[in-house]
């Protein structure tokens, strides 16, 4: 299993894209053009018949001008420029970039679906609205919860809309005036405190014990009729599970609190155990992470947020609803509102229940058994070389340091990632958690094979030990060498702001 | 490699889960489905809905256009690189993402005809209440002075997010389908004014009117444009806006049951340091060489948590790129096109529909791509009968509207793609539907 093996490296097209890219404004030349359009004979009527003088235009949007086979070049040598979950391993901790079924690609291209108008009316829409109405379902029977929405656009818009419904819940109980707080451990994602502030509640942080989990002492400490909410992640961000959360559910309970579950991390528990269960009150999902969606180059996501039958009332609508005679959209009774200008990201959700359809709950759960499996594997290769941050079985991800190796060789975290470029995976997360110093966050996900883990372990290992042994940091601080730019300056571009070509042209 | 754990059994490695939370029996799901039962099921789905073609010609908009997407948008964006990236959060194997990006935010700084654009939001409606923020936070002011006329489910969204922010929409109403601005009196002070142009009724608002709302405020003027109408349009920035929001489905991304759609977000350069979710910029390698990598991250909610203005993460990079691939397919002749024939498809499917009895125009001011018309049969019962006829006839005017001229009147909207012989037999299908 150790033995090196080639498999799975990404020593490919876009690691040899090295020749500069001109932006498309560059390769524009005037008249050239590429648009057709259908012949309408209808009447020429002019710009100057059809707008007023005082609104119309004196001259064109200054758009490049090229020819459908320059746009064409231009686009894929950039696509040879770009990793992708598509070429290799990509375990960036946190983010679940497994592999996405084509056969969600095929489903998500069907005119059936994509050529539908979000105001068409419910007779137009039957399929859609079942097909939904079943992911609500399903997606209940995951979290063990009662009723979903599936407006969110991402996981950020589900954490606002969740803590929305905590509002709502507390004004209905005449305590919203009261519970101004909601409690966020310190190893929380940005979005977590972000969001608390963006829904009008306060941030009240609860320290991480010696075991990784939330220091239970001091959140009963921070608990009392003044607090609204806590929001978890479970497995949290350090890939552990919160093995008190029995505890923690009671004592937020006790003093009238709802319990939020972040789903960031939720590919580790599919059919082990139910955020419902471990007494959550209202959850999100990000479908991108768990459900193999695509995430786009930074989205599109979806961010479903499943709650208990107490909160249901007051779920954003319209929501797809199955009825006597079929399906249809209906306003929840006490409705936070609307959370997106339509359904939520449909297409984003059909490619979820294709998801869900083709792995059934044994897949789902196998999903999970082999995503914890790959991760303490994974762990277990790099003890020793790395330091392990919490030294627990971890969830789908572990959290080691290059604590150690900075101390020893002068290696930073930053640049083992970097340095991993060159030898073909793209890097895990780094600095976060906060709380862990030079902290890698590793996420093979359930996807990648023994062999792809065992040459992305042999990858860290030999990023180490070159530093190490043979004295060698030098590799790992000028990396990456090999990618289709060099180390980025990142610093330049916040003191030097070019973020347009304009910008650019007129320096 | 359960061996190498020293573990038995896969179950081993949940063991530090509590026993009595572990779920006995397993997922209450169906069992895994083949690939190819899941495509026959989803056909079964696909065919109980009536998309938009020549089965059902469109005539609906409200925000969801029905444009020309040609094979090399499709082709291109479907990509598999830049279908299965993650955010570039390492730019040194992410240029081509960035790059795009970088390309992407350009030309909505040209079309807004502002300094910057960001990367992205989840759909027009986001972008609205983003802007609303960034107003509010800018001046330290809570209140918002919106006109009527901006898309009702963006109004709505508005209110759902004020109730966590604690702004305070003030609604501006109509009359003769434009904003009424002289029925503002005194208030404030405002964070921002808001209005759309075009509107949702399809009319064009005075820009400069607005912008003389906002200067009396000392408030950040926002316009919602429509990117397509931009074709023909002066630019809202050159017309006064701060702040320029709009929905960019009509760039590439097809219908799709309202999403998922592209939140334009453009901004002037004094603004920038304000601007939600991710930014591309250009900087240098090591070596000297350009490059391109997020930044002003010290924005965002990842390092500055509860002091953030914003909580956006993941947006909606890949429509982004779309919209780029669409907009250098269009180059300027293109668009001017596409904003050319549905202003001409518009005109003659309302002068074409004015004609029948009972049937009138509900707004007096100049429209360019879409139009409401009160209509003899309620438009609800209208829609249902023309859809038996194969046309989707428009959008109901209901919600956000009650009480005024426009309730209950019908949104109609007519893209490039509509041919004069589609629209005479909509025009008389129409006629019959309304007697």
């Amino acid at each position: 299993m150790s033995a090196p093996m080639p498999a799975g490296r990404a020593l490919g097209a876009p690691l040899l894209a090295r020749d500069f890219e001109p932006t498309i404004f560059e390769f524009s030349a005037p008249g050239r053009h590429a648009a057709s359009f259908r012949t309408t004979d209808l009447p020429a009527w002019t710009a100057e018949e059809l707008v007023p003088e005082a609104f119309r235009q004196t001259e064109s949007v200054a758009l490049p001008e090229v020819s459908e086979r320059d746009l064409v070049a231009h686009f894929t040598r950039l696509t040879h420029r770009q990793y992708s979950v598509d070429l290799g391993a990509y375990p960036l901790g946190s983010c679940t970039m497994k592999y996405n079924p084509k056969a969600a690609d095929a489903g998500a291209s069907l005119p059936g679906f994509t050529q539908v108008h979000p105001a068409a009316p419910a007779s137009c829409t039957q399929g859609w609205l079942e097909l939904l109405v079943e992911l609500e379902e399903s997606l209940c029977a995951i979290t063990g919860m009662q009723a979903a929405t599936l407006q969110p656009a991402a996981g950020a818009a589900g954490e606002l809309t969740g803590l929305l419904l905590m509002r709502a819940y507390h004004d209905a109980h005449g305590e919203s005036e009261r519970r101004r707080r909601v409690v966020i451990p310190d190893s929380a994602h940005g979005t977590n405190p972000a969001s608390v502030t963006l829904s009008g509640f306060e941030v009240a942080t609860v320290g991480t014990n010696a075991r990784g989990g939330v220091d239970l002492d001091a959140l009963r400490a921070l608990l009392d009729d003044d607090v609204a909410g806590i929001m978890l992640t479970n497995p949290s961000t350090l890939g552990l599970f919160e093995d008190e959360i029995v505890e923690i559910a009671e004592a937020v309970h006790d003093v009238g609190g709802l319990l939020y579950y972040d789903g960031a991390n939720l590919n580790a528990i599919l059919g082990i155990v139910r955020p419902g269960d471990m007494g959550f009150d209202i959850v999100h999902l990000n479908v991108h992470k768990t459900f193999g969606t695509p995430h786009g180059g930074g989205g599109p996501g979806a961010g479903p947020v499943a709650v208990c039958a107490e909160l249901a009332p007051f779920l954003p609508g319209p929501r797809p609803t199955r009825t006597e005679s079929g399906y249809d959209l209906t306003m929840p009774e006490h409705s936070i509102g609307r959370v997106h200008s339509w359904h939520g990201n449909a297409v984003v959700l059909l490619r979820t229940w294709i998801y869900l359809r083709l792995n059934g709950g044994d897949g789902l759960k196998r999903v999970s058994e082999v995503a914890v499996l790959n991760a303490n594997w994974l762990k277990e290769r790099l003890r020793g070389t790395y330091d392990i941050a919490y030294d627990r079985t971890v969830m789908h991800e572990c959290v080691v340091s290059a604590k150690s190796l900075h101390h020893q060789a002068g290696l930073s975290a930053l640049d083992v990632a970097k340095r991993l470029m060159e030898l073909g995976f793209h890097p895990p997360t780094v600095y976060f958690p906060l709380i862990v110093e030079e902290a890698l966050m590793i996420e093979p996900t359930e996807t990648e094979s023994p062999q792809t883990l065992a040459a992305l372990a042999d990858a860290f290992i030999q990023v180490a030990r070159e530093s190490l042994d043979a004295g060698n940091a030098d590799d790992a601080k000028a990396a990456p060498r090999t990618t289709p730019v060099g180390r980025v300056d990142d610093a330049r571009a916040a003191r030097k702001l070019v973020v347009t070509f304009d910008q650019r042209s007129a320096q | 490699m359960l061996a190498f754990l020293g573990l038995e059994d896969l179950d081993d490695l949940f063991a530090e889960i509590p026993e009595a939370l572990r779920l006995a029996g397993g997922l209450d799901l169906p069992p895994a489905m083949s690939e190819p039962d899941v495509a026959w099921r989803l056909d079964d789905l696909a065919s109980r809905n009536r998309p938009c073609g020549r089965d059902l010609v469109c005539f609906a908009g409200a925000g969801s256009y029905d444009h020309e997407i040609p094979a090399v948008v499709r082709s291109l964006a479907s990509r598999s690189e830049f279908l299965t990236a993650y955010t570039p959060y390492q730019p040194e194997v992410s240029q081509g993402v960035l790059q795009a990006i970088f390309e992407y935010q350009t030309m909505i700084a040209r079309l807004s005809g502002l300094d910057v654009a960001n990367a992205s939001l989840y759909d027009g409606a986001a972008s609205l209440v983003e802007a609303v923020n960034l107003a509010v936070v800018a001046t330290g002011r809570p209140r918002v002075l919106c006109s009527q006329a901006v898309h009702p489910h963006w109004r709505q969204q508005l209110e759902t997010f004020s109730r966590g922010s604690g702004n305070e929409i003030d609604t501006v109403p109509l009359s003769a389908g434009v904003t009424s601005w002289n029925e503002v009196v005194g208030g404030g002070p405002f964070a921002a004014v808001v209005v759309a142009a075009p509107n949702f009724l399809g009319c064009l608002e005075d820009i400069g009117a607005a912008r003389a709302i906002a200067d009396h405020f000392g408030a950040r003027l926002i316009v919602c444009f429509d990117p397509v109408s931009a074709g023909l349009l002066r630019p809202p920035g050159e017309l006064g806006a701060d702040v320029v929001v709009g929905e960019g489905q009509p760039f590439g991304t097809a219908l799709g049951f309202g999403g998922p759609y592209l939140g334009l977000f453009a901004c002037r350069l004094a603004d920038v340091r304000r601007i939600p979710g991710r930014i591309v910029g250009e900087t240098l390698d090591r070596e000297g060489r350009h490059a391109y990598v997020m930044t002003l991250r010290a924005r965002e909610q990842d390092i500055r948590r509860e002091r953030a203005s914003s909580n956006v993460c993941t947006n909606q990079t890949l429509m982004a790129v779309t919209a780029a691939i669409q907009l250098s397919w269009l180059g300027p002749k293109g668009l001017r096109e596409v904003a050319l024939g549905c202003a001409r498809a518009t005109r003659y499917t309302r002068e074409a529909l004015c004609r029948i009895d009972g049937v009138q125009l509900l707004t007096s001011a100049p429209v360019l791509r879409e139009f409401a018309v009160g209509t003899p049969v309620a438009p609800e019962k209208l829609i249902e009968r023309l859809v038996e006829d194969g046309f989707l006839a428009g959008v109901p005017i209901r919600p956000g509207f009650e009480g005024t001229a426009y309730e209950g009147g019908l949104l109609v909207a007519a893209t490039e793609k509509r041919t004069r012989a589609e629209i005479d037999d909509f025009a008389a299908a129409f006629e019959r539907a309304v007697r």
